[in-house]
């Protein structure tokens, strides 16, 4: 049993777990958080005087780390309840179980982008597509998990050239689920939407998510597709979406490549005027054949940081002035940050979202931990490969695969992480260092996760202790909307 | 204005015990089917019309509430009689009244309709809060305890909400867990809100004991800082802040619904920003936060150097700390602030919160036009207490925010 009394320090208190940070926007403060992402801010003397335990009795800063139980006056019974409830709030995703389960109905893809995360296939090419007998398979594996709210995401190559599975899968998941919450999303160009295809998405009450690069310019660059007119094609879909499954189920994902980086501002102007509410903003991940082109669509992520935050102060500035848009990674960060809870973005989260949140079907029937993980499969490297979709969910979640998650997948046990003030809102990718730095558990300061993290916390913290009261107000209703379970934020 | 809760009367052969009856107006008597014995007649209305005495008492009805012209055909039957209400308005049909022979007395134990229904249950308490309204007192005074348990059958089982309050009522023990099956038995469809600080239930045995509170009853509980050296210091009880916050956890966790509580004053005000951060992060499965104005009366009056803060100074920093929850999406609400000291956007928080029979107007509402939805003042809040801020608002003033 714990004890109710704990010695004290000469101050007269004594320190629980905390970690501090410097961050070049605090100007001159540290961030000091606790194990669930509570924090405050202090200047060097006072954070010399929390160290040496003389902090004096009564002040704000210590009455500021009293409350927020990061230092107790002998009694610590209750300051680690609360600590203890307010860990198992922030973390109750871990015993869910996988809850998103994405599926690669086919491989196949009109477009040949050049950092095309998953090695495509050409149009014409068979062998690609999931069979009957892998996809009624998936679908008794994600009846196998345990989560309350399934979410069921299709993803591609391009999944509506294999519509047919997606139909299946569909109505199989929802025939046998009764009473349990199922979501349905795809992540499409739009290209071949029809009116019928859309109904049905519509009955099935479908999240859809179009990739929008920005401006005809950048986009149709990044995307060729015989024919040209990536982006027009893109937008004739997402009207028929609009049209039929309402404005608020069709949201924009944007790969930002070398082409877009140039003008944040244009690029948010063009997804706002094409009507979308809810940008994301993602940089190039290093995977697939986005490696191999690194040279042409690459950045490094100082340049994604400087894009993003421009980026994002057009956003804010739209707010100010009255329009109501938001930037969903932003969103997911601050609700880590200023909330109890945790956003249910399986990318950002420790234990990390793969194999324990996410599993990956892809079209050959293997089950992957992640959509990394499966891209990393498809060069070659199985090392997030679980298994077969025949196998039950136990056995899968017996693999090694698994057990090599394990290890890389707890950030408050990682190199650098371990240490670092940003830990209770960050989370771990252990396949992203896997495939970058050749160990799950790499350490984080060659890691670009780790530098874009650290930037757009930094970015964030600035903006709320430095921003006006109406950003500050944007920040915080981006953060108390409410969410899903795969991070995507409920209509 | 509001009713008072005591007047004198004439009561005859109803014996030396004062006796608890529910009032009821003669068609409602014949339909009811609680215990006959229970029931006082009410004949004081002409439209009563000619009611036999005799076959009142041998139906075996406990009293009938009339006229002095009532007093020989009463004596005659052996049927009690309440006559000569010194104010008749006191006590109305639908009510439960206590009788008292000598001197002759009717109180209203509970007023059907009334927006505000409690019972209280003890005077004792185990904490000695600083602006305490009703100051406790050490006596046994189990008896309360009795004449609830009595009072229950007789309430109407369309009441919405039944308060009780003390005192600390968790001082009962098992008492407490034993009148919440009773209401849970007599009135299943009325939610209780019951006023606790909480401490006793750091103890999981003693919430084991009201398991049947679960979805019926809201523990209100309150908090007046964040760190325990200033809650303490509020309640005047070292180690309440702790076992408090204990008491919360344990409720919670065993499927209780809690509303946390935090009273406006000078030692208070300065925590509740801190405060409110400290409820979101550590409480956000609070059901209700209610932040409330003074009362001022009992050791509020006695310690008014310690506590009296402009209540247009308590009202705005109250509206952030509410905005600041219910941003949330925590349920919060303003409790006995006036309208007049609220920023507008808080005014959707604010609540007309004080009972009937405690609430009045100041000279300065005359005319004022959102009276009608604001909650005004305790009558026991004089000009002293109310600061040098109100003002009437103007329609005027209205349409334009509006507009
Ligand atoms: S990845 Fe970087 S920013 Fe995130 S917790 Fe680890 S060290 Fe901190
Ligand atoms: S003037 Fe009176 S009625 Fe009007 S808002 Fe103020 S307190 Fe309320």
């Amino acid at each position: 049993m714990r004890s109710r009394f704990a010695s004290r320090g000469p101050g007269g208190f004594g320190l629980l777990p905390v970690r501090s940070t410097r961050l070049p926007s605090l100007s001159g403060r540290l961030l000091v958080t606790n194990e669930a992402g509570e924090f405050a801010l202090l200047t060097e003397a006072e954070h010399a005087a929390l160290l040496d335990g003389t902090l004096p009795r009564g002040t704000a800063a210590y009455d500021a780390l009293l409350a927020r139980h990061m230092i107790h006056e002998g009694q610590v019974a209750v300051p680690l309840r609360l600590l203890a409830t307010k860990l198992r709030t922030k973390k109750a995703f871990v015993l869910e179980g996988p809850s998103l389960h994405i599926m690669v109905p086919t491989l196949r893809c009109d477009h040949s982008c050049g950092y095309c995360q998953v090695s495509r296939r050409r149009m014409d090419e068979a062998g690609y597509d999931m069979s009957p007998t892998h996809a009624l398979a998936a679908v008794d594996r994600i009846l196998e998990s345990p989560a309350k709210a399934l979410t069921v995401e299709f993803q591609g190559g391009e999944p509506l050239l294999a519509f047919d599975v997606i139909q299946r899968v569909t109505e199989e998941v929802t025939r046998r689920a009764a009473g349990r919450s199922v979501t349905f999303s795809m992540t499409s160009t739009l290209h071949h939407l029809t009116p019928e295809i859309a109904a049905f998405l519509r009955d099935h009450a479908f999240q859809l998510s179009a990739s929008i690069d920005g401006p005809a310019a950048v986009h149709d660059s990044n995307r060729p597709v015989p024919g040209g007119n990536s982006l027009a094609k893109t937008l004739q879909g997402v009207a028929l979406a609009r049209e039929v499954l309402g404005p608020a189920n069709v949201a924009a994902i944007t790969t930002v490549t070398r082409s877009g980086l140039e003008q944040p501002e244009a690029m948010v102007n063009a997804l706002v005027s094409l009507g979308f509410r809810s940008l994301f903003l993602r940089s190039v991940s290093p995977f697939g054949f986005a490696v191999r082109s690194a040279r042409r669509t690459g950045y490094d992520m100082a340049a994604f940081l400087a894009f993003y935050e421009r980026a994002l102060r057009r956003i804010l500035e739209l707010n100010r002035g009255g329009l109501a848009v938001e930037e969903a990674y932003a969103a997911v960060l601050l609700r880590h940050m200023l909330t109890p809870f945790h956003s249910g973005y399986l990318d950002l989260r420790s234990p990390a979202g793969a194999g324990l949140g996410v599993l990956v079907y892809d079209h050959d029937g293997s089950v992957y931990a992640s959509d990394e993980g499966r891209m990393l499969g498809a060069t070659g490297d199985p090392t997030f490969r679980l298994g077969a979709v025949t196998e039950p969910l136990a056995q899968l979640m017996a693999s090694a695969a698994m057990e090599t998650l394990a290890r890389g997948g707890v950030a408050e046990e990682q190199p650098g992480c371990r240490d670092c003030a940003l830990v209770p809102w960050c989370g771990s990718d252990p396949v992203h260092h896997h495939a970058t730095a050749g160990d799950v558990a790499a350490d984080r300061l060659s890691s670009d996760f780790c530098q874009r993290h650290m930037g757009l916390f930094d970015l964030l913290l600035g903006l709320l202790e430095h921003g006006d009261a109406a950003t500050r107000d944007v920040l915080l209703s981006w953060a108390t909307r409410r969410w899903g379970t795969d991070g995507a934020p409920l209509a | 204005m509001s009713l008072p809760l005591h007047t004198l009367a004439q009561v005859e052969g109803l014996g030396p015990t004062p006796k608890l009856l529910k009032l009821l107006a003669l068609p409602e008597a014949l339909a009811t089917e609680l215990p006959l014995n229970r029931v006082a007649v009410d004949l004081r209305h002409p439209s009563s019309g000619k009611v036999l005495l005799a076959a009142l008492a041998a139906a075996d009805f406990g009293a009938a509430f009339g006229t002095i012209d009532h007093v020989p055909e009463a004596r005659e039957a052996g049927l009690p009689l309440i006559h000569s209400l010194r104010r008749g308005d006191v006590a109305g049909s639908g009510d439960v009244v206590r009788v008292e022979s000598s001197p002759g007395r009717v109180g209203i134990v509970h007023r059907r309709g009334a927006n505000a229904n409690t019972l209280l249950l003890t005077e004792r308490c185990n904490s000695l809060c600083v602006m305490c309204s009703q100051p406790p007192r050490d006596e046994d005074d189990s008896w309360r305890l009795a004449e609830a348990l009595d009072v229950i059958p007789l309430l109407d089982h369309d009441i919405e909400v039944l308060g009780i309050t003390g005192g600390e009522p968790t001082l009962l023990g098992e008492g407490l867990g034993r009148l919440l099956e009773v209401v849970r038995e007599r009135l299943p469809s009325t939610r209780l809100h019951i006023l606790t600080n909480g401490r006793l239930f750091s103890d999981p045995g003693l919430v084991r004991t009201v398991s049947a509170g679960v979805d019926a009853v809201t523990w209100g509980i309150p908090l007046y800082a964040e760190v325990a050296r200033v809650h303490d210091d509020v309640v005047q009880a070292s180690g309440a802040f702790d076992e408090t916050l204990e008491g919360i956890h344990n409720l919670a966790e065993a499927g209780h619904d809690v509303e946390i509580r935090f009273v406006a004053h000078a030692m208070s005000l300065p925590r509740l920003p801190a405060l409110a951060e400290f409820i979101w992060r550590n409480l956000p499965f609070s059901g209700h936060v209610a932040l409330m104005g003074l009362e001022p009366m009992g050791y509020a009056r006695k310690n008014r150097d310690r506590l009296w803060v402009d209540p247009a100074d308590a009202a705005a920093t109250v509206a952030d700390a509410a905005i600041y929850l219910a941003r949330r999406g925590m349920p919060v609400s303003i409790y006995n602030v006036p309208l007049c000291l609220l920023p507008r956007q808080a005014w959707p928080l604010a609540r007309q919160s004080i009972s009937d029979w405690k609430q009045d107007y100041a000279a300065e509402c005359e005319g004022c036009a959102v009276r009608t939805a604001c909650c005004g003042f305790f009558i026991s809040a004089d000009a002293t207490w109310r600061g040098q801020r109100i003002r009437p608002l103007s329609a005027a003033e209205m349409s334009e925010a509006s507009a």
